[in-house]
């Protein structure tokens, strides 16, 4: 059987019908993730003895014919804690620890009848935009395994993309979801913050981070974002806010008549890759034929979003990490003298080179005689980057952009020049910064490599870019091309 | 580029930070986080007189709840994942130098 052409409908009606059972489905997906992930490199861990025992559990309960969920495999990013299944964050900090409890979003879907299979790879305390930064392996894109998946959720969009699994969560502080999704050719949506609660996901920039879905299609992504998303007294930055059906009105009723849509000027300027651009112009020109207005707008701020948000992110990452001391849990160097020496030594080795320099600049930039400067000034900046989106959003239902400047890049090309590799996520960027809601979906190819483009809605209005993102998948073909496993090269 | 940072603010910081880096590393880090830094000095150019932080995007504000106790039962659990442990408890090395005594 062939996932790569199956979206949950396809699927919840093959298992409805009896065609295939959850414990068929998930032991093909363990069969075809061995086989495949020798090329990919997308999981860390396998959760096949549980998956099964589940799997079989779900068809003897009865495959639920409300619930396009049930009996679905799902990957999970290693950033989200998964009771008694080893979580790493892809750092050898971390390398044995094994969580007391689940995430709230991964209890959320459970509570759906998903079936976890595993949990996928990701830079280090998803601190990268390239999977590189993962102390473990190296996970390869799905059209070219030369070619970097993205990061830091590379593992969750690799394993959609070649056909592991119909769902992954990923997480996303600056870019995170979207640009593997973008690289990889599927959809990845980072909800509004605050949609979806962060409890169980090991902390990174904490008014930045948010949990999401990466899939095949706009339609499956709305099913699980709907799953997922809720008030949960564990997050107090969790929204009281009702969650909608997400998938409402995802039919042939869908329309983007009447959408007023605004591009921004910056989002198609200098450093956006010719290709990506054209994408990105057709995709306007796409919308306008539907039936949409689509007109030049800016964010003159945007140009310092990745400068405010190494600052902020940093920030936030070096006081979250400060948990990492070798104590209670992870790693403990060995042959140390005293107390002192556990907290240095456990740290200096445990963790990575990105890791490190992230935690440097934060605690640079919060350090006596340098906060005004650094942490403060970048606090305000991002206060005028929410004031340009604001003043965008009044008279536009979304925005519409690239999700990168560029397709995927080649392994080992950017990832010991980290000014380069931060500048990769100038589009995404100032979307967490404002705590919008945004997807990457399919929209070209540049050299057999995939196109995301980027759509932004207003706080809470996922179900807006879903719907421009379902009508413009259904008249698209770019979600229906599948990469050759393993690639040209 | 302008040394934005120097050899010894680096090793101050990594200092705070509970890192140690060696001679190579610290000149690693050093040209980096310069570079980064210089990266940073870039908001100079964006007039901030009178504009507002932001520190937090969440809709909600000063959540309360009831400070109610909740027994997880997890000691084992818990003491599971520590480096080291005895009788129930977590091990750690003498705060002063085993050496010294």
């Amino acid at each position: 059987m062939n996932y790569l052409d199956k979206d949950l409908t396809s699927l919840h009606e093959d298992l409805v019908s009896g065609k295939i059972t959850a414990e068929s489905l998930t032991k093909e997906t363990f069969a075809n993730i061995k086989k495949t992930d020798e090329t990919t490199q997308a999981f860390l861990n396998l959760n096949e003895d549980a998956a099964i025992k589940n799997a079989q559990a779900i068809d003897q309960a009865g495959i639920d014919a409300d619930n396009v969920l049930s009996g679905i495999p799902v990957a999970i990013k290693d950033n989200l804690v998964t009771e008694g299944l080893t979580t790493t964050a892809a750092s050898k900090m971390l390398e044995n620890f094994k969580p007391i409890y689940s995430a709230t979003a991964v209890e959320k879907l459970a509570a759906k009848q998903t079936i976890n299979v595993g949990k996928v790879n990701m830079d280090e305390f998803a601190m990268g935009g390239s999977t590189e930064n993962s102390a473990f392996k190296i996970t390869k894109n799905a059209w070219d395994a030369t070619k970097v998946p993205g990061g830091s959720s590379g593992g969750s969009a690799a394993a959609v993309a070649s056909g592991q699994v119909p769902v992954a969560l990923g997480s996303d502080t600056g870019g995170s979801i979207r640009q593997p999704a973008s690289f990889n050719g599927v959809v990845g949506m980072k909800p509004t913050y605050g949609r979806v609660s962060r409890w169980g996901l090991i902390a990174f920039g904490s008014s930045l981070d948010q949990i999401g879905p990466i899939t095949r299609t706009v339609k499956d992504n709305a099913a699980v974002l709907t799953a997922i998303a809720g008030h949960d007294e564990h997050d107090l930055t969790s929204s009281t806010k009702k969650v909608p059906d997400f998938t409402a009105g995802l039919d042939d009723s869908a329309s983007v008549k009447g959408m007023k849509i605004g591009l921004p000027k910056e989002f198609i300027g200098e450093g956006v890759d010719a290709d990506v651009k054209a994408a990105i112009l057709a995709a306007a020109d796409k919308f306008r034929e539907l039936g949409a207005t689509v007109d030049e707008v800016s964010l003159p701020h945007n140009k310092y979003g990745v400068a405010a948000y190494y600052i902020i992110a940093s920030s936030e990452a070096s006081s979250n990490l400060q948990r990492f001391d070798g104590i209670r849990y992870g790693y403990r160097a060995k042959d140390v003298q005293n107390l002192e020496d556990v907290y240095v030594k456990s740290r200096s080795e445990g963790f990575g080179d990105e890791v490190k320099r992230r935690i440097m600049l934060g605690t640079y930039s919060l350090s006596a005689g340098f906060y005004d400067a650094y942490f403060k000034k970048a606090a305000q900046v991002r206060t005028l980057i929410i004031q340009d989106f604001q003043k965008v959003m009044q008279d536009h239902d979304f925005i519409m952009g690239p999700v990168a400047p560029t397709v995927a890049f080649t392994i080992g090309e950017e990832v010991s020049d980290p000014m380069t590799m931060y500048m990769n996520d100038i589009l995404t960027i100032p979307v967490n910064l404002a705590g919008l809601p945004g997807m990457s979906i399919p929209a070209g190819f540049s050299k057999g490599l995939p196109i995301g483009l980027q759509l932004i809605g207003k706080p809470f209005d996922e179900a807006t870019i879903y719907k421009a993102g379902y009508v413009f998948e259904q008249n698209t073909e770019f979600h229906k091309q599948t990469p050759e496993l393993g690639g040209q090269a | 580029m302008a040394n934005n940072i120097s050899k010894d603010q680096v090793q101050h910081v990594a200092e705070l930070a509970k890192l140690e880096l060696d001679d190579n590393q610290l000149d690693y880090f050093t040209d980096q986080l310069g570079q980064i830094i210089g990266l940073f000095e870039t908001l100079n150019e964006v007039d901030t007189t009178d504009v507002p932080v932001t520190s937090t995007v969440s809709d909600q504000l000063n959540v309360m709840r009831e400070d109610v106790a909740d027994n997880w039962n997890q000691k084992d659990a818990l003491l599971a994942n520590a480096p080291e442990t005895e009788n129930g408890y977590i091990k750690v090395p003498a705060i002063i130098d085993e050496s010294e005594d």
